[in-house]
């Protein structure tokens, strides 16, 4: 694929490269830059493979005040920046350019303080999603936004793209759960933007970093809220015989007054996808199936399913599957959590992720299989339903180039689609450069003005990851 | 450009704009940056006593850009016009078994102002209550702006859905502006049902500290308090005409599903068995949380009461610290919500801006809002925490990427 542009690389830093690379290395720890060719190819690309480009180097800082270092000797000498956290963007978000030094936070990915009464964690932007779940676990708390990408992506990259999981339902997105952060500014000013006290003193900075997929400063640290966690959570999985009253099952319940923790689901292809792989039980029979999960005392857990149950019964419910022990209701989600692995074992596959209100679902999914089998293609369709956020799964062959075309412009229908059905084009995954050039289909001109006025606010000269989220047409001049 | 919207002149010459169309408001506003006109941007006025009154030569108010434009229940998604009274969407919601999760306060009992709060307001002042804290605050549930901006654009950002990342997000920028950065026409919230049902337990007589603790330990249960605050010694007279006596009390909301509240109502009991206890039906605990959201407890008792009211944001276990500390200095009143996170001040006489300021410092830091006062004290006080350094460049600089000409209530959050 080679459809998505980036800027064109700088002449004048290329041909300084040779003394860029070694102020850098002045700047840094031994061992705090990367620059072989050999050892920049695994930071050419990032979960959005079919892009790749090879940048200038790699710096890997281990303290805010080394980011901060770097960052100011970039903004001197015009050089573009790329942050990374662990590349597991799917918009391609952290690929680089030539000309470009990635940042990368590998290597600050510490936990430096809990603080229970409060229910904060102070942590660097390097440390895990998951890592921080695991500091406070004994303690009885969680970190609540939970990409499936958890065991490996980063809190700064979660910041950066405002990530979210299967149960934001309840808890909310990172930017619901992010309470401060410690923001570098390509000037090298070193930012403490909120904290742990919930109202911020002027306007709302943090609200405005978190998704701003690294173009307004590198994040080197987070204050993120914990949650106590539940006394235990429950799903119960059903089968219907069409999408469509899935779609309307999961409005019923929304509309109920039960706010379940997670809505996931699927349809057939995912189905058939996700059983052959994981062996979860799910039926072969049915069209769509729901993960819906509840939590609490097993009396409340009890309550609210029942309530569901009888809900789904009244949409036509085939099958009910509910969990009564812990093995049961990790059977029933190891299907939905190994989706995307076990799609990747059949097919070379894209995933959008546009989201659309709850009342245009069925339409929304019944238009997303026409459009496919126009391209001659196949979906699969697994997404987080009660928040209307959209995962179809176009499956190609990475090695054909024409039918790597037909699903990138698939996707690119697919996606046009949600912000026509009142959605917009990504819900978590970001816009990259995946999403672009698709931007002016959202959005008026005079909209992206504003947006990219205000991050001239931050980086006048748009140094901070430059080819990507605004169209490179009608930029402001620098 | 001219302006095709009949304004008022006051005696003041100042010219008063309300369009009823968004249209109509890029034009006035196109005109008055033109002409380098400051102006104030106004809902129902209920809190332009907060911060320092900009000196402006013209009000625009969305007054008349009033209605709900969209609303399905079943979507939990509500888009109104910004001029939108507040209790007409709340009653709407209401027939629908929702709300708006974030509890808005109304402070018109507080600042002793009149006048309808509207919906656009409650955005642009990120007007959040009691359940902030674990519900999270206007912003949170704030999904999509439409907006003019200091060149008589109209704007729009985010959108009608639950989940949003596409582009930067403005909306929790214009959250919380009070109306610096730009004249909202059209706010998307997102609602949620009214739980099946609610109580309170109180536990009666703890000190601010071990109120404090008490708060956290219950936040730290598995129990999901929505509700934490502390009435110390006699504020707590002030509440339920009464009924609560006049000793410190610390309050623990639950709702949800009856089946469910009452399992939880028992387990904190239970955890809390220790201290001297009292349960509040649905009916009382509806009606005390809505006086902690609307500062009840300080409301003047006589009409010219104008103490200083501040609203204290610190880390939850630093607040009571911070006014243990403060009280040495100055005499106050205090009440804590927000699990102790969020200190109603009520300062005896002045209204001890650098000693709060310092104190807090001293504490961990946080911010303070003036929220009231006489307009002498409004004049020469820094109303929002005073921003420095690079901090404020930077704001400064978001500011004029919204409003170059600096014409919207300039000087009221500082810059
Ligand atoms: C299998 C799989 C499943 C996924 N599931 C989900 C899901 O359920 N929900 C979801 O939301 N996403 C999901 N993702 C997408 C991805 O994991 C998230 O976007 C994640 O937040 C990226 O984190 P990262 O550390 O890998 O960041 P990277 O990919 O390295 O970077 C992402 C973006 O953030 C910027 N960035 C990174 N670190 C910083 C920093 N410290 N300061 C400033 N900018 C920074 C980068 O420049 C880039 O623009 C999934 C990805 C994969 C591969």
């Amino acid at each position: 694929m080679t459809a998505i542009g980036f800027l064109a690389p700088r002449a004048d830093v290329l041909a300084r490269r040779r003394t860029i690379i070694a102020d850098l290395a002045d700047l840094l720890p031994p061992e705090g830059l990367v620059h072989e060719p050999r050892k920049l190819v695994p930071f050419e690309t990032d979960g959005f493979t079919a892009y790749r480009r090879v940048p200038l180097a790699v710096a890997l800082p281990e303290t805010t005040a080394q980011v901060a270092a770097v960052l100011r000797y970039c903004a001197k000498m015009g050089v573009p920046v790329v942050p990374r956290g662990a590349g597991t963007s799917l918009s391609g978000g952290a690929i680089p350019q030539e000309d470009a030094v990635i940042i990368g936070l590998s290597k600050m990915n510490r936990i430096l303080d809990v603080n229970f009464a409060n229910r904060t964690a102070r942590v660097q932007a390097g440390a895990t999603n998951i890592s921080i779940s695991n500091a406070v676990s004994d303690a009885g708390f969680f970190y609540a936004p939970d990409p499936s990408s958890q065991l490996a992506c980063t809190i700064g990259g979660n910041v950066a793209m405002n990530s979210g999981g299967a149960h934001c339902l309840k808890y909310g997105v990172t930017t619901n759960n992010l309470l401060g952060v410690t923001l570098v500014t390509i000037d090298g000013d070193i930012l403490e933007l909120g904290g742990e006290a919930l109202d911020s003193g002027g306007l709302d900075l943090v609200g405005l970093v978190c998704g701003s997929e690294g173009q307004l400063g590198i994040v080197t640290e987070a204050v993120v809220r914990l949650i106590a966690k539940p006394l235990g959570a429950r799903p119960v999985m059903f089968g219907f015989g069409d999408a469509e009253t899935a779609g309307q099952c999961v409005s019923a319940i929304i509309a109920s007054g039960i706010i379940p923790v997670a809505i996931e689901f699927m349809d057939k292809p995912a189905i058939e996808i996700c059983e052959a792989f994981a062996k979860a039980g799910y039926p072969l029979d049915v069209e769509a199936l729901l993960i819906v999960e509840v939590e609490g005392s097993d009396a409340e857990m009890d309550d609210q399913l029942a309530r569901i149950v009888e809900i789904a019964k009244n949409h036509k419910v085939q099958v009910v599957k509910e969990s009564q022990t812990a093995t049961e209701a990790a059977l029933i989600w190891k299907g939905r959590k190994s989706a995307f692995g076990a799609t990747g074992r059949i097919a070379d596959y894209i995933c959008m992720d546009g989201t659309v209100p709850l009342s245009q679902l069925s339409h929304v999914l019944r238009e997303t299989s026409k459009i496919v089998a126009r391209y001659g293609l196949r979906v699969a369709n697994v997404f987080h339903a009660g928040d209307g956020n959209m995962h179809p799964l176009i499956l190609y062959n990475v090695n054909d180039p024409a039918e790597a075309e037909k699903a990138e412009a698939a996707g690119m229908d697919i996606l046009r689609l949600c912000v026509d059905a009142g959605g917009c084009l990504t819900g978590e995954h970001g816009v990259g450069i995946e999403k672009r050039d698709l931007m002016l289909h959202q959005f008026t001109q005079t909209d992206l003005d504003q947006q990219m006025r205000v991050r001239a606010a931050f980086d006048g000269d748009w140094l901070l990851n430059p080819s990507k989220v605004f169209p490179l047409e009608n930029r402001p001049a620098a | 450009m001219t302006v095709t919207v009949q304004s008022l002149a006051d005696t003041t010459g100042a010219q008063h704009f309300a369009p009823a169309t968004e249209a109509d408001a890029a034009s006035i506003i196109a005109d008055l940056a033109a002409r380098g006109t400051p102006v104030e941007l106004t809902g129902g006025g209920t809190k332009r006593g907060v911060g320092r009154m900009p000196n402006a030569g013209a009000t625009l108010s969305s007054a008349r850009l009033t209605g709900i434009v969209a609303y399905q229940p079943t979507e939990m998604v509500l888009t109104a016009r910004a001029g939108t009274p507040l209790a007409d969407i709340e009653a709407e919601l209401a027939r629908n078994g929702q709300r708006l999760a974030f509890e808005p306060a109304d402070w018109r009992g507080l600042t002793g102002t009149t006048g309808e709060p509207t919906i656009g307001a409650v955005a642009a002042t990120n007007n959040s209550g009691p359940r902030r804290f674990v519900a999270g605050a206007a912003r949170d549930a704030l999904l999509g702006v439409r907006f003019v901006n200091g060149l008589g654009e109209a704007v729009k950002n985010g959108g009608r859905v639950m989940k949003n990342v596409t582009g930067l997000d403005l909306v929790k920028l214009m959250a919380g502006s009070w109306g610096t950065l730009g004249f909202l026409t059209e706010v998307t919230f997102k609602v949620l049902p009214v739980p099946e049902t609610e109580a309170t337990l109180v536990l009666h007589g703890l000190s601010d500290v071990d109120a404090a603790k008490a708060m956290a330990a219950a936040m730290a249960t598995h129990a999901e308090v929505s509700g934490a605050a502390h009435l110390p010694e006699l504020m707590s007279a002030q509440v339920l005409e009464g009924a609560l006596k006049s000793d410190a009390a610390t309050l623990l909301r639950l709702e949800g599903l009856s089946s469910s509240v009452s399992v939880r109502l028992a387990f904190l009991q239970t955890h809390f068995s220790m201290h001297q206890q009292s349960v509040l039906d649905a009916e009382q605990s509806a009606l005390l949380w809505r006086e902690i959201r609307d500062v009840t407890p300080l409301h003047p008792l006589r009409a010219n009461d104008r103490r200083p009211v501040w609203r204290v944001s610190m880390a939850p276990d630093s607040a009571v610290l911070m006014v243990d500390a403060l009280r040495r200095q100055a005499g106050l009143a205090v009440f804590y919500d927000w699990q102790g996170g969020l200190a109603w001040l009520r300062m005896e006489a002045d209204p001890e801006a650098g000693a709060l300021r310092e104190t807090m410092k001293r504490f961990g830091g946080g911010h303070a809002t003036l929220i009231r006062a006489d307009a002498a004290t409004r004049a020469a006080v820094a109303a929002f925490e005073p921003q420095s350094g690079p901090a404020d460049a930077l704001q400064k600089r978001i500011k004029a990427a919204f409003d170059p000409a600096g014409i919207f209530n300039p000087g009221r959050m500082g810059f």
